[in-house]
């Protein structure tokens, strides 16, 4: 067979013709099914429209249009349809045989990409992709365990992952050894790191010093330029956050964060990699001995990890202080509690409150008026206990339990201290 | 912390001082981090301190150094270096000959480059270990020291580290004391020549005072109006939150539990 497309002009009008007898069998054989067929390529590779296909009849017998999209999701077949067109939206990238490899060591706070992390990554490929002919990869070296599942598409290509226990807590020395064999074994190109405090800038200064490379530190933006020896100069601040200075870009780069768009486009295969040879082992100058019980209470609200916030909806206040007490969690509070006289000022999230940042955010009878809501937007778990399910907590929550919060918190802190219980009992 | 005074003084401590640099005069003053580093290092108990700066004596840089001889200190020691040179061998050449068994420095400089390498590149020199960030340091024996280092979100972890070592200060370390103004003139500059080494490839560098950095604009991806529409209407929402209704307060708790174990909030 030829590549032409043969048209039936007596099909295609039968198929246009609501009317015809023979509609119905035309539609089905020209692949179009009946409810389907609103839109098709027709052959010039314009898109038809049938606008009679669209909408349905309601109920006082009026042909209803729903452009909210509720009814076509609610139809099976093209719901469907739609879910795989949204995923597959994401192009997908297979670099068999890079040219050269950018490696970058995420901080992977608490497990995860941290939008650092991302930024960077997305700095990675606009190394990597630069030229199209020859496209680098991008290598990404994590320590320890992780929770991430989205390196694909954060756009990594290569994953090494080295999980062996030294590398648990502040080991730099552990872990600038691995970076040095990595540099042996598969010499990067570019080295980027986030250059944020005791993650990436400890560790990119430290592997700058051993490889005796001159690191760019702050860099915020990078541009094409020939004239340079990797081909790329970059805009790095200088001088604690005074100066800009231009120069060109090094082979470590410790970069801010929003230096880069991340990745939106595109899913990479991450490849796993390993080294080739056991790293050696490492007696080590600098020893970890662990986090220390810091009291929550004298934590700033802005900068606290953990919150436990309260609300109006809290009747049971000694319970709620024990709570936050056996949690380890800084206490916060919505304004009502505040203004009521439950809470010291200081202690008020929201708005008028103190914007917080905190990675677990449990807000206790709070139904989450607008302002609350601003205040909490950049925390990245939020649990919420409430009466109402119909709240604007509950849409935000990650997690969100409908109950009495006062039984809630009694039970929690049961089970905590039941925890805690065991471990002394087996240590 | 008079030099005679603590002649048998177990421990021989090192600050690295640098000029800071106003931020809003840009009037040449005792930087912020090293100040915290002079007092660090005079909360140490039986500590024998030297302050050493590498860098051109003249007047601004006398009128700064000369704050942290305020500080309660009878001299400094001056590695004079010309202007444009790379310090880390002089320091690294000076600190090797007096063999001081903790360097204290700030985190990073007020002028110039400011990359915060060069503890790190003194230590790969000395071969010392180097801890960034210190809030505190718990106790000097035997070789050892523990040091309390500062993690954001105002938790601290306890680190151990054999001497000799090179350490950094966070800015969440106390806060320096004042500069007295008596001191600090009587005080003494001892200078002492090092080799110069010029740093050739800041020349090549453009330097501009820091330039606003261009917001990030909130970008959305949308096939259809309906979408751009919704995005920019949208109200904060978690989207996929799990709701929990009719449990028992057991269930509902123990389901909190897990979370905040998985996040590790839990200690």
């Amino acid at each position: 067979m030829t590549g032409i497309l043969r048209r039936d002009p007596r099909q295609e009008w039968i198929a246009r013709n609501r009317l015809h007898p023979e509609h119905e069998r035309v539609l089905a054989e020209l692949g179009q099914g009946t409810a389907v067929a609103t839109e098709w390529v027709g052959p010039n590779g314009v898109i038809r429209k049938n606008p009679h296909a669209v909408g349905f009849i309601g109920p006082n017998g009026i042909k209803r249009i729903d452009r909210s999209g509720v009814q076509q999701a609610a139809s099976a077949g093209r719901g469907v349809g739609h879910e795989s067109a949204a995923a597959d939206s994401r192009r997908r990238v297979e670099i068999d045989a890079p040219a050269f490899l950018v490696a970058v060591v995420p901080d992977m706070a608490g497990g995860r990409l941290s939008s650092h992390d991302r930024d960077l990554l997305g700095l990675a490929r606009q190394l990597a992709d630069a030229d199209s002919e020859q496209p680098g990869a991008v290598l990404a070296v994590v320590f320890g365990n992780h929770k991430e599942d989205g390196f694909g598409e954060a756009g990594v290509d290569r994953l090494l992952h080295l999980d062996e226990e030294v590398f648990d807590g502040y080991m730099p020395e552990a872990r600038l050894a691995a970076l040095s064999t990595v540099e042996r074994e598969l010499a990067p190109y570019h080295w980027l790191l986030p250059d944020s405090k005791l993650g990436g800038a400890d560790l990119g200064r430290r592997l700058a010093a051993r490889i005796q490379e001159r690191p760019a530190t702050g860099v915020w933006q990078i541009e094409k330029d020939d004239a340079c020896e990797l081909g790329w100069r970059c805009t790095a601040r200088g001088a604690a956050g005074t100066t800009d200075i231009q120069r060109a870009l090094p082979r470590v780069v410790l970069a801010l964060a929003e230096c880069a768009e991340p990745v939106s486009e595109t899913r990479h295969a991450v490849q796993p990699l390993a080294l080739s040879q056991v790293l050696p082992p490492l007696l080590g100058r600098i020893e970890d001995l662990g986090q220390v019980a810091v009291d929550p209470a004298g934590v700033a609200l802005a900068e606290a990890e953990f919150i436990l916030s309260a609300g109006n909806g809290i009747k049971d206040w000694d319970g709620f202080h024990h709570a936050a007490k056996v949690l380890g969690a800084t206490e916060g509070a919505s304004r009502v509690a505040v203004d009521d006289g439950f809470m010291p000022r200081h202690r008020q999230v929201g708005a008028t409150g103190t914007w917080v940042t905190a990675r677990v955010y449990v807000a206790v009878g709070i139904s989450g008026a607008i302002q609350h809501l601003q205040g909490i937007q950049s925390c990245e778990k939020v649990v919420a206990i409430n009466l109402d399910p119909g709240c604007d907590m509950i849409k935000r929550a990650d997690l969100a339990v409908i109950g009495d919060s006062a039984s809630i918190l009694a039970a929690l802190v049961d089970m905590v201290e039941q925890q805690r219980e065991e471990k002394r009992d087996a240590a | 912390m008079q030099p005679e005074a603590h002649a048998k003084a177990a421990l021989e401590v090192a600050v690295l001082v640098s000029i800071g640099r106003h931020p809003l005069t840009g009037r040449a003053r005792r930087a912020d981090q090293d100040a915290r580093g002079v007092e660090l290092a005079m909360s140490l108990d039986k500590a024998r301190i030297t302050l050493m700066h590498a860098g051109a004596l003249d007047d601004d840089s006398e009128s700064a150094l000369r704050g942290y001889l305020g500080m309660g200190f009878q001299t400094l020691t001056l590695v004079e270096q010309p202007r444009d040179a790379d310090v880390i061998p002089a320091l690294a050449s000076a600190l090797s000959e007096t063999k001081p068994q903790l360097v204290i420095s700030g985190e990073r400089a007020e002028q110039g480059e400011g990359s915060g390498l060069l503890p790190y590149l003194l230590a790969e020199r000395l071969g010392w270990p180097v801890v960034s960030g210190l809030a505190s340091v718990e106790k000097v024996e035997d070789g050892v020291a523990t040091l309390l280092q500062a993690l954001p979100r105002g938790q601290r972890r306890r680190l151990q580290v054999r001497l000799p070592a090179i350490v950094t200060v966070d800015a969440a370390a106390s806060a320096a004391r004042q500069s007295a103004y008596g001191p600090a003139r009587r005080g003494e500059l001892r200078c002492t020549e090092a080799l110069a080494v010029p740093d050739e490839a800041s020349s090549e560098w453009t330097v501009q005072p820091a330039r606003k950095r261009p917001k990030r604009l909130k970008i959305v991806k949308a096939a259809s109006a309906r979408d751009r529409f919704k995005a920019a209407a949208a109200k904060a929402e978690g989207g996929g939150g799990q709701v929990l209704t009719d449990v028992t307060p057991e269930q509902g708790a123990e389901a909190i539990f897990k979370l905040l174990k998985e996040e590790g909030v839990l200690r």
